[in-house]
């Protein structure tokens, strides 16, 4: 066909063929950008972590040593004698668990209640007062951008040693965490229960009581039971800094290569937050069912 | 109009048959308040079993907590800008490093992991408790390990991030795994694909974008988590930042804090500007299945 170079629209499969060309070159050329930015990163990262394959194989079988150290010592014949010596400091351990899980619920709570406070402000359907808004907005995102860890090593400066720290730290950080998704929750509210109370006379507290809340309560729950679940993990590692609960135990045993005690205080650790977890799962599980029925 | 109002009798019938509608029962009420009654003075116990009813220790807190932030005002760097750069950027490295390995050693254990690939059912609880267990432990514990092994620095910290994370990634892979619809790969296979062929154009499409905008999703996070890895050796900037608090210069130690926010928001706006794009390609993706 010599008229296809003077007429190339005529042909629809040429045509097709040159438009997917071209696409395809447009894409290569955007991948190979994406690959060089990643090997540079990725050569980067290698630099400054300071990552060197012949540390890593002269550390991998310490590892596998450290684990298998810290496994404890159980014969067949006397189970029970030997868990018991493993388990030396149950009594200790649990009273440290105990400690931790108040201090996530005592911070989750004290969270809660901020996030409470800060949630419909920060949401723009419910606060038209756009300086009020903005200001609570950068408050809630203060708050949770800080790690919990950071705010516990100031607290404990300012507080002193002991859960108390831990508790204000995690209530910070959770307040901020769950005042966005609050606040989210709120902007996704059906918005004609606000225009009744509204068209009844009601003031802004009564629109928040009475058409916000009863729309919002089962996902706060639920969030705030999710938050829970992360608080109880954090708490756990909180007194690395000092601020109560197992974490001080544990840094201790670890630091001072106390083998047998570090895989069982983990492993009460994991049990203690699968167990809360599950709980959790439930409740929440609950909390939504009740949504769904009514 | 008189009609609509009822009588005393017909209230009394109304109450006897439906009693939740005019209020909680006398049994009812007497249960709520003991409920209630139970948990608040729980709560008061632990209130002040932690301490919180010491008034001159809140008060003498508070004063110090404003003495600190006056302390904070202005945050300096004091000449040592060049070494907290060197300290995020190390951070974003552990972050980097650690997800990555983490994600690639999520496939194939997210691929054994799934129920569909591997229909024992022993064998697939057996994983998931694995990976459940490398998710309980917290990824500052597993940093204090590995300071132990392999030292200070952060290396200490990769691991950390790559061992923790390995077992959450796995996880999600696993679902992702499973959730692989039939349809696409019975059409590869209709039009003559082979075994590579079906792996290739009817899963790995519906997989990728489920396993790429989770790494990014977990690099962010993990962005986060780095920053304080330090605080227990494991390198990055907490280092820096709790030596400073340690030695009582709050003024730098404010500084590192809006550092530290500052790239956290910056990797936050790339890796969901990164998100987007793929996220976008998928949903275009399931608009075009649906139409």
């Amino acid at each position: 066909m010599p008229s296809s170079a003077d007429q190339p629209s005529r042909d629809p499969v040429a045509l097709f063929e040159a438009k997917r060309a071209e696409m395809q070159r447009a894409r290569r050329g955007r991948e190979i950008i994406f690959v060089v930015l990643f090997l540079l990163a990725l050569a980067g990262s290698f630099y400054v972590g300071e990552v060197r394959i012949d540390h890593f194989i002269e550390g991998l079988p310490g590892l596998f040593n450290y684990v298998g150290e810290t496994l404890p010592l159980i014969r067949p014949d006397h189970v029970v004698a030997d868990v018991k010596e493993w388990y030396w400091g149950f009594g200790k351990w649990i009273q440290l668990l105990l400690d931790t899980i108040v201090i996530a619920f005592l911070g989750t709570l004290m969270g809660t209640l901020g996030a409470l406070v800060f949630c419909f402000p920060a949401s723009r359907n419910l606060m038209d007062n756009v300086a009020v808004y903005f200001l609570v907005r950068r408050v809630t995102e203060f708050a949770r951008a800080v790690p919990e860890l950071v705010y516990a090593l100031i607290f404990v400066f300012a507080f002193g040693l002991g859960p108390l720290p831990g508790v204000l730290a995690i209530a910070v950080h959770t307040a901020g965490a769950l005042g966005k998704l609050f606040s989210e929750v709120n902007e996704n509210i059906d918005l004609r229960p606000v225009e009744g109370v509204r068209a009844a006379g009601g003031n802004w507290f009564h629109v928040i009581r009475f058409a916000v809340i009863p729309q919002v309560m089962p996902n706060f729950l639920s969030y705030t039971l999710l938050r829970f679940e992360i608080n109880v993990r954090s708490a756990s590692v909180i007194g690395f800094v000092g601020a109560g609960g197992i974490g001080q135990e544990l840094l201790f045993v670890i630091r001072q290569f106390v083998y047998a005690d570090v895989s069982a205080i983990v492993l009460m650790i994991i049990i203690t937050v699968s167990l809360i977890d599950i709980g959790c799962e439930s409740l929440r599980k609950r909390a939504i069912g009740e949504e769904v029925r009514a | 109009m008189s009609a609509s109002i009822p009588s005393a009798a017909e209230i009394a019938r109304a109450k006897a048959r439906w009693p939740r509608a005019f209020g909680f029962s006398a049994q009812e009420r007497v249960r709520l308040a003991v409920i209630w009654s139970v948990s608040i003075g729980a709560t008061m116990f632990a209130l002040w079993q932690t301490g919180f009813f010491d008034l001159p220790r809140l008060v003498s807190g508070v004063g110090q907590l404003g003495f600190l932030v006056k302390l904070m005002m202005p945050p300096a760097s004091n000449g040592w800008f060049m070494d907290f750069m060197e300290g995020i950027f190390e951070t974003l490295a552990m972050a980097f490093l650690g997800t990555l390995l983490a994600s690639l050693a999520a496939i194939p254990l997210g691929i054994l992991g799934a129920r569909n690939v591997i229909p024992n059912w022993l064998f697939h609880f057996g994983l998931r408790r694995i990976f459940d267990g490398l998710r309980g432990i917290d990824q500052l514990i597993w940093a204090l390990i590995f300071v132990n092994v392999v030292g200070l620095g952060p290396f200490a910290g990769i691991m950390a991030i790559f061992v923790s994370d390995t077992g959450t990634l796995a996880k999600l892979f696993a679902e992702a795994f499973e959730n692989v619809e039939a349809k696409q790969v019975e059409g590869v296979r209709a039009s003559g694909g082979d075994r590579a062929q079906v792996v290739r154009f009817g899963m790995v499409p519906q997989v990728l974008p489920v396993i790429l905008s989770n790494a990014l999703y977990f690099f962010e996070s993990n962005t986060r988590s780095a920053t304080i890895l330090g605080i227990v050796g494991a390198g990055g900037i907490g280092l820096q930042l709790s030596d400073r608090i340690r030695v009582n210069n709050w003024d730098e130690a404010a500084f590192i804090i809006i550092m530290i926010l500052i790239t956290v928001a910056l990797i936050d706006n790339l890796s969901r500007m990164i998100r987007r794009r793929i996220i976008g390609t998928e949903a275009q993706l399931k608009k075009s299945r649906n139409r």
